[in-house]
């Protein structure tokens, strides 16, 4: 077991590694030019530089998902909550919200602008409004597939409607949960960014915006890493919690 | 074990239930009547779709019925729709995230019996049902088989009067079907309980029953209530007897086979 683990991480460590040493190799042997492709090593030096404040556009653009990412958990569990609760809630506003999540959130983003103005706020509603929807579809399907049978078992018991919801239907639908919060974690990384392509003045994607007109490439670059590394903290934060939370077998890969 | 002429625990009168879906109107009773005395283990035998499950979930007060009469209970035995039904499905239906200690005890939970208590009888039930050493185990380290039984012990829990089970060995293969009919007798020696048994095995409910109601579909009526008068204890044995083999021929007639 222990060794299998060790195998499984060892190799996508490698894995990583190696694309790495791809790219070095690529630029160095292949002679690119540093504007189209910088080295690692190039990359990595402009965290040096002193014009670009990465920590500070760093912590706008990691606000600016984690907040949108948590609202959009939040208000998404919780109206697929109340869907549990009322099918009429449900038959009346999941079309409504289905019809909603058709309009590319994309295409609001000037209009965010106009009603919340520049900043932090409109990327994060951004954010929150293009991650929401899988979480909120997950998690219903999880409160609607609690076996039928289970809910008679303790039906047969005079169960409260709550000892039903805490006991058996909210434990049932942890797995689509966290299967709809892997989703949006990815999702709401992209709609930060582009909230801050669309119009900020702060943020990595502000960034790479500024960057791209001097082209300084490995600047560009390593925006993009830090971006990424933004998401794979929060990835690695819903899977983290997963693992805690709920028993292997009932995972949903 | 009272006869049934004096004081009946269930007594089921001119039961009646009736599907509607739209306009259109499915009988899945029809005029079903039989009585339980305490203490009896009665097997509801018949085809798919005769109703056997509606009659259990009547039983367990799920579902409402149409007209006729269902009274659980007697001067002797009082009952409490609340906490006297233990049930057992088909399928084990344990918590996936709970251990087999904390399955057995979710009733318990719910009826919000004392911890310490329940949590030692848990331990004796789970003894009893021969999974002593498995209560840390999570149910998908359980074979099919100890599933169910885990899930007999969850129907114990809370001490019923009334045990209701709905096919609770139909998805398990034939041997393992064989032991759980040998051990579920043995079960109902040990806990007095009365219990209801749907299955559509023939051989299986004239093996476990004091008494077989037999249901027929298409129309769903009641065919017959018959006593099974077997040599006690039962073991495997008693199937190759003649009376058993009238028996089960008796029912095969009765659900129309030659």
């Amino acid at each position: 077991m222990a060794g299998e683990t060790v195998r499984r991480y060892g190799l996508a460590i490698l894995a990583h590694l190696a694309l790495i040493v791809v790219w070095y190799l690529v630029v160095t042997y292949r002679h690119v030019p540093a504007f189209i492709m910088p080295s690692p090593f190039a990359t990595v030096a402009t965290l040096g530089g002193t014009n670009y404040d990465w920590i500070g556009n760093t912590l706008v653009t990691a606000s600016e998902i984690f907040g949108g990412y948590f609202l959009a958990v939040a208000v998404g569990v919780v109206i697929a909550i109340a869907f549990s609760w009322s099918s009429t809630a449900e038959a009346a506003v999941m079309p409504l919200l289905v019809s909603l999540n058709m309009i590319p959130k994309v295409a609001l983003g000037p209009l965010f602008i106009v009603w919340f103005s520049y900043g932090i706020f409109p990327n994060t509603i951004i954010a929150f409004s293009i991650s929401f929807f899988p979480i909120l579809l997950n998690t219903a399907r999880g409160f609607r597939e609690v076996e039928p049978e289970l809910l008679e078992l303790v039906r047969s018991l005079r169960s409260s409607k709550w000892q039903t919801f805490v006991k058996i239907q909210l434990p049932s639908a942890l797995p689509y949960i966290f299967s709809g919060m892997k989703v949006g974690a990815v999702l709401a990384v992209a709609g930060a960014i582009v909230g801050e392509f669309l119009g900020s003045s702060r943020g990595l994607g502000y960034l790479m915006l500024q960057v791209q007109v001097t082209l300084d490439t490995a600047a560009m670059f390593m925006a993009v890493i830090l971006i990424t590394l933004i998401g794979v903290v929060l990835y690695g934060m819903v899977i983290g919690v997963e693992r805690l939370v709920i028993v292997r077998d009932a995972r949903i890969q | 074990m009272g006869s049934v002429a004096d004081d009946p625990f269930i007594r089921v009168r001119g039961l009646r239930k009736v599907y509607r879906k739209g306009d259109r109107e499915f009988l899945a009773i029809s005029d079903a009547s039989f009585a339980v005395a305490a203490g009896e283990l009665v097997a509801l035998v018949g085809p798919s779709g005769c109703g056997k499950t509606t009659l259990l979930k009547i039983l367990a007060g799920l579902q409402s019925y149409d007209s006729g009469e269902v009274q659980i209970g007697s001067a002797a035995h009082s009952f409490d729709p609340s906490r006297d039904i233990g049930m057992v499905f088909q399928q084990a239906l344990l918590l996936k995230w709970r251990r087999v200690l904390q399955n057995v005890m979710l009733p318990a939970e719910i009826l919000g019996l004392p911890t310490r208590e329940s949590r030692e009888r848990a331990h004796g039930l789970l003894a009893m049902v021969g999974l002593s050493g498995f209560e840390d185990k999570y149910p998908y380290e359980l074979s099919g088989g100890m599933q169910q039984r885990a899930a007999i012990a969850r129907a114990l829990i809370h001490d019923p009067k009334l045990i209701l089970m709905d096919e609770p060995f139909g998805a398990l293969d034939a041997l393992t079907r064989e032991k759980m009919n040998l051990e579920l007798l043995n079960i109902w020696k040990k806990s007095g309980k009365t219990i209801i048994f749907v299955t559509h095995g023939i051989a299986e409910a004239v093996f476990l029953g004091t008494r077989v109601v037999v249901l027929t579909a298409g129309p769903a009526r009641m065919a017959d209530n018959i006593e099974i008068r077997l040599p006690e204890p039962r073991t495997l044995d008693v199937k190759t007897s003649e009376a058993f083999g009238d028996y089960s021929r008796r029912i095969y007639q009765l659900l129309g086979f030659g």
